[in-house]
């Protein structure tokens, strides 16, 4: 019996579908859906990993589940009202969010604080700093099994909270910063309990020094691990101790120019050349430990003289546009306010650290080894409020 | 704070960067704008990936951000009130949120820095981290069909920034691989970032603040006074 075409075409057809069948089942490949909720992503992040045996061939970030729509709501509101909100990205160093803000809207007003507030402002800047690393610093170590870090990052960031509410009110969101200066003047004996607690987080400082860098369990799995070139960082838009730990010394502190007191102060941009989960680690550890110097010096050299310059009761902001970045715990934080002569801005882009910081991810997780993807993301250390705004 | 001297010598800065952009993309460099040390270049929309590819070339190795901007007035009552009388809080039909109630019509488009003649915009930021300067570079879009070409060759950062962009303002990037939703869950409707998009909870109630906010002289005396 002759086979007719439309046999031969189907014999055809069902081989290379069995070809396609076997080369499927070769690689064995699954997927690994990790969170919203997994804790090593400080929120609801998800990420959904397509593994072949265990590395890691194709990683998917699923953000958005905590998203706010902060940069329309901003629209709605006037320009006082809005660092009420701005508080809410980045909630481990809130007052570190106002700042850049008011600094645009302070930009296009053409005012400029008086030097006591200044300086106040860059206090409060380093020790939201010092609040959010310390966390950090800890916590990366019960990312990777050690479990006492956290407990002492838990005990010594209080400290910094404490002063915090008793200067400002507000123990995670203080809402301090105006237009022109800020809220208050601090208070009595405040200075002598900062400097008793900046001592204290150079303790905490030391303290995981020895426990974790010198550990051969925390080096063997961070050391090596999620490699970022620096070309290949900043053209994702990483920025901050994630892009200094790969080597590029750029700290928008030093070299933006900027109202704030930095340049009065005596310090150093740290950096580091490997690149890997453990440089960032390192870097951050030694950055918290250069802002409680700052801070002394900044409670040192603090001038007097009035916390408020002269401003309108009825804020209305020019017609313009400005930009105004700062160096945030996270990484470089902007935003690109539109006035148009009204009450609120017109326009207010944020771009907030964290979100560049894990765009990078599915090009960094390419490749790698299940626990690894844990190590990697705890040491970009991001805040969901910062991803999702 | 910065003397006479320094401002001017940034914007020299400035000023050299944008001679520099406009050699490398000629009649494409539409607008322009410098203010205190920052420049704004507006260039035509089909030069929108080579004015990125010149800006690597130049050295601007940092990707900032990449977002848009729609410039059709207000719908809500945010800046018109501030012109009239402030409202009695006690009589209802003053509130400024029952004037507004008029059809969106795209009229008084007040651009911003470097021109604009459109209704949207994408603008985006790069930084260069050995000259430590920047540039914010804008190109119009068309009101209808907004659509430009992705970024993502040049800098691989402007993906979930293009993502964002193109699900809150619909606007459209060739060349994106996977041009899918980022934030909003897939089956959402509109964009959420256009000025006509309604804010729900502010077209049901008037914005409180803005009433405070002119009352608060009139009423407020000062404490024990009042």
């Amino acid at each position: 019996m002759a086979v007719t075409d439309q046999q031969r075409i189907s014999y055809i057809a069902s081989q290379a579908a069995d070809a396609r069948l076997n080369v499927e089942l070769q690689t064995e490949e699954m997927t690994l859906n990790l969170g919203p909720q997994h804790p090593a992503t400080h929120g609801t992040l998800r990420i959904v990993a397509r593994l072949d045996g265990e590395q890691v061939v194709k990683a998917d970030v699923v953000c958005g589940y905590m998203h706010r729509g902060y940069e329309k709501l901003t629209e709605v509101r006037t320009f006082p009202q809005v660092t009420t909100l701005i508080n809410r990205i980045d909630w481990l160093s809130s007052f570190a969010n106002e700042v850049p803000f008011i600094l645009a809207a302070e930009d296009l007003m053409e005012i400029e604080a008086p030097p006591r507030a200044q300086w106040i402002r860059t206090l409060f800047f380093e020790l939201s700093r010092i609040a959010n690393i310390t966390l950090f610093i800890g916590e990366m170590g019960v990312q990777l099994g050690a479990i006492t870090p956290v407990f002492f990052a838990f005990r010594d960031r209080e400290y910094v909270l404490n002063l915090i509410e008793s200067a400002t009110g507000g123990r995670f969101h203080p809402n301090f910063d105006r237009i022109g200066g800020i809220k208050d003047d601090l208070p009595k004996g405040w200075i002598a309990e900062t400097k008793d607690a900046m001592r204290r987080i150079r303790g905490y400082c030391d303290e995981l020094e020895q426990l974790l860098m010198g550990n051969e369990i925390f080096e063997a799995r961070t050391r090596g691990v999620g490699v970022i070139p620096a070309d290949v960082g900043l053209s994702y838009g990483l920025s901050g101790a994630n892009i200094r730990a790969s080597g590029v010394d750029w700290d928008l502190r030093r070299d933006a120019p900027s109202p704030l007191a930095w340049k009065e102060l005596d310090w150093k941009v740290w950096t580091h050349p490997d690149g890997d989960s453990f440089a960032r680690y390192w870097v951050r550890l030694q950055e918290t430990r250069e802002a409680t110097l700052m801070v002394d010096q900044l409670l040192d050299g603090l001038p007097s003289g009035p916390i408020q310059a002269k401003v309108p009761r009825i804020i209305k902001v020019p017609a313009g546009e400005a930009w105004a970045h700062t160096e945030n715990p996270l990484g470089e934080m902007g935003y690109y306010v539109v006035s148009q002569g009204g009450l609120g801005p017109f326009r207010c882009k944020i771009r907030s650290a964290s979100f560049h910081n894990v765009s990078i991810t599915p090009w960094l997780l390419k490749g790698v080894y299940v626990p690894d993807i844990i190590t990697i993301l705890s040491s970009l250390y991001f805040i969901l409020g910062d991803i999702d705004r | 704070m910065s003397s006479a001297d320094s401002t001017t010598a940034t914007d020299d800065r400035q000023k050299a960067l944008l001679e520099d952009l406009t050699t490398r993309l000629g009649a494409a460099v539409v607008g322009s704008h410098i203010r205190s040390g920052d420049l704004w270049v507006r260039v035509r929309p089909d030069a929108w990936l080579r004015a990125a590819e010149a800006c690597k070339a130049m050295g601007f190795d940092y990707f900032c951000y990449l977002s848009g901007i729609d410039w059709m007035p207000h719908t809500w009552p945010n800046p018109k009130v501030i012109e009239g009388p402030a409202p009695d809080p006690d009589d209802e039909a003053a509130l400024p949120a029952e004037e507004v109630v008029e059809e969106p019509v795209i009229e008084g488009i007040q651009s911003g820095y470097a021109g604009g003649d459109t209704r949207f915009q994408v603008l985006a930021r790069l930084y260069s981290t050995i000259r430590h300067i920047g540039v914010t570079l804008k190109a119009d879009l068309d009101d209808l069909n907004p659509r430009i070409e992705s970024w993502i060759t040049a800098y691989p950062g402007a993906d979930w920034c293009e993502r964002e962009t193109w699900e809150m303002y619909g606007f459209d990037f060739t060349g994106h691989p996977n041009l899918t939703h980022l934030y909003l869950p897939g089956e959402f409707e509109g964009f959420p970032m256009r000025k006509d998009f309604p804010l729900l909870a502010r077209e049901v109630k008037p914005w409180p603040g803005l009433v405070d906010v002119e009352q608060f002289p009139a009423t407020y005396k000062g404490d024990g006074e009042g």
